[in-house]
């Protein structure tokens, strides 16, 4: 056994790395731009500026990308919630013929490897006049979160107990009313919780934004207008840094408002992005 | 046939809320997964379809844009499997997939390890930077690794140069293939370690403390302990966990489109990255359709495993 200090230094070192290049993209984005020039880089920064920040803000189409990637996130996700919530009602609670084959078509569902699928969703979005279309996209990110959305919400609907639900179709509920008024404030933590998570996923997304939005540049979301900061920010490490750091901040705040919920909820269920 | 599902027998289970009605009753839960399966349907298994159909087409661009694409058999699966090529960048996709995941384990379990026994701060303060580079949009990841090993400003260069190496002065990472790859591998790694290292912490706490006590007083150290105790108890999780790490990395496809787009040369071309490239820069559709389709046997191999874990799990509860 290893002693105290080495373990904790060894915790720090590992602390350390992992948040090191968080860091970086932080402090160069509040950085005068002399710090960023000079040869020898400062690990603190001398003086802050919101210099960047405004470049990054300023940049030509950032609100519209900013606009395009909440429009389509949230979108997806709300489209995602309804679904799933009905789909997860029906595995936790009722008792049919095919329950088991549609749990096993979601498990496999969430493990497609969507980028097997670029080609064909071109191909199918060409087709139907849907390419460069924000509302293709939203319904790919729809279906990407779903499967995710349907086991997590399963989870949460299971554990809360069927007895409340008999209760209030005793006191003469019917069962929408009954899941109206008792099981649906008590599952809104969880609703909530998933559907920030999907919100990350499809937040997140670059590969089928890339591919499917080509010919509007307007209509580009975040990460792929980021992917090319070269055009739009030429070697401007900052304003790069400003705008990584924005794009990260929904995300971030996701992540500090769900807090315990992160490592239980996504470890439990083994998903992963 | 929905009609013909038979009626509904007494709910067994005590999860199962009784349903008045007889026939609704019946239709009900179809009615409730109908939607799932319209989009699955349309979103999931149609595109997948259309895939294999592709693959068996003649599509190019004058097909994308006029149809009538016509049917060409086996021609483009004997094309991509008699091309060097493709063996070259499978071989390539093997062996990132094999450091990748192998560093991934080996570091996560030792930082799983590493935080099971420290005191309570300084275990806070290990899983809080966990969370943070796991929340880290992978875009975001790769513009600051961009940054860091840029070659005039970079941090890395002036750490190194700093440490006595004056080769890396200026040094231009990203000119150079095996540089390039290793850049990736420390960028993938880097983001992957904390989903697994914060599972493996998890499983590792419900192992029952006794079993450690017992090993300590018949004399078993650290790495005896973990070998005959750790190790065995949690195989099946670090199963589960290797499978979903070599699916994840298998198919990873943003990192190196955005960083290297698959070069210099040909040095970081993977197999999704050789279905985009020749799907989009050659525009041959149906080439690139078969390469995602071997790459998705080759995956399905990880996630058959995945899914006998999964439904053995999934039935015992």
């Amino acid at each position: 056994m290893t002693g105290r200090l080495t373990r904790n230094l060894l915790a720090l070192l590992v602390f350390v790395v992992s948040v090191f290049p968080v860091y970086w993209m932080v402090l160069t984005a509040f950085k005068p731009a002399r710090d960023i020039q000079a040869e020898t880089p400062t690990f603190w920064p001398s003086a802050l500026t919101f210099e960047h920040f405004g470049t990054a803000v300023h940049a030509q189409g950032f609100w519209s990308f900013w606009r395009n990637s909440l429009l389509v996130a949230g979108g997806a996700v709300l489209l995602s919630l309804v679904v799933a919530l009905l789909a997860a009602y029906a595995v936790a609670r009722l008792r049919w013929k095919g329950r088991r084959g549609f749990i096993l078509m979601v498990f496999i569902a969430q493990m497609t490897p969507w980028e097997a699928l670029l080609i064909p969703m071109y191909v199918i979005a060409r087709d139907t006049g849907m390419l460069d279309t924000l509302l293709m996209l939203t319904l790919v990110y729809f279906m990407i979160t779903l499967p995710f959305t349907i086991v997590t919400l399963r989870n949460f609907l299971a554990a809360v107990p069927v007895e409340l639900e008999e209760a209030a179709q005793v006191d003469g509920c019917d069962r929408p009313a009954a899941f109206r008024r008792v099981v649906l404030p008590l599952l809104a933590p969880g609703l909530l919780a998933t559907s920030l998570f999907g919100f990350i996923t499809a937040w997140n997304e670059f590969a089928f934004a890339n591919l499917l939005i080509i010919k509007d540049q307007d209509d580009r979301t975040l990460p792929v207008w980021l992917s090319s900061f070269s055009n739009t920010f030429g070697t401007d490490w900052g304003a790069t840094m400003a705008a990584s750091t924005l794009f990260m901040l929904p995300v971030l705040a996701i992540f500090l408002v769900l807090q315990g919920k992160v490592t239980a909820g996504i470890t439990g269920g083994a998903v992963k992005g | 046939m929905l009609t013909e599902a038979p009626p509904a027998r007494r709910p067994t289970s005590s999860r199962v809320v009784a349903a008045p009605g007889g026939r609704r009753r019946v239709l009900w839960p179809y009615l409730l997964i109908a939607p799932t399966l319209l989009a699955t349907a349309y979103l999931l298994v149609y595109p997948l379809l259309r895939n294999v159909i592709i693959s068996f087409q003649q599509f190019g661009m004058a097909e994308l844009i006029r149809g009538g694409a016509g049917f060409a058999g086996f021609a483009n699966y004997t094309a991509v499997l008699g091309d060097p090529e493709f063996w070259s960048v499978a071989r390539r996709t093997g062996v990132f997939t094999a450091i990748n995941v192998g560093l991934i384990m080996v570091l996560s379990t030792l930082v799983a390890l590493l935080v099971v026994r420290l005191d309570r701060v300084m275990r806070l303060l290990v899983l809080g930077g966990l969370v943070l580079t796991w929340a880290t949009p992978m875009i975001a990841a790769t513009t600051v690794f961009q940054w860091m090993f840029q070659s005039q400003l970079g941090v890395v260069n002036w750490a190194l140069v700093s440490l006595g190496f004056e080769q890396f002065r200026g040094h231009t990472w990203f000119a150079d293939g095996p540089q390039t790859f290793a850049i990736l591998v420390v960028l993938i790694v880097w983001q992957s370690v904390p989903f697994a290292a914060l599972t493996l912490y998890a499983a590792m706490t419900t192992v029952p403390h006794e079993l450690y006590e017992a090993a300590r007083i018949d004399g078993a150290g650290g790495f005896r302990s973990f070998r005959s105790i750790t190790f065995p108890v949690l195989a099946p999780m670090f199963g589960l966990v290797t499978c979903l790490e070599v699916i994840w990395v298998g198919k990873a496809f943003v990192q190196i489109w955005v960083i290297s787009e698959g070069g210099p040369g040909r040095a970081t071309t993977t197999l999704p990255v050789y279905a985009y490239q020749i799907a989009q820069s050659l525009h041959r559709y149906d080439l690139g359709a078969v390469v995602s389709m071997l790459m998705v046997l080759l995956l399905g191999l990880a996630l058959l495993f995945y899914f006998r874990r999964m439904f053995r799990e999934e039935a015992a509860t």
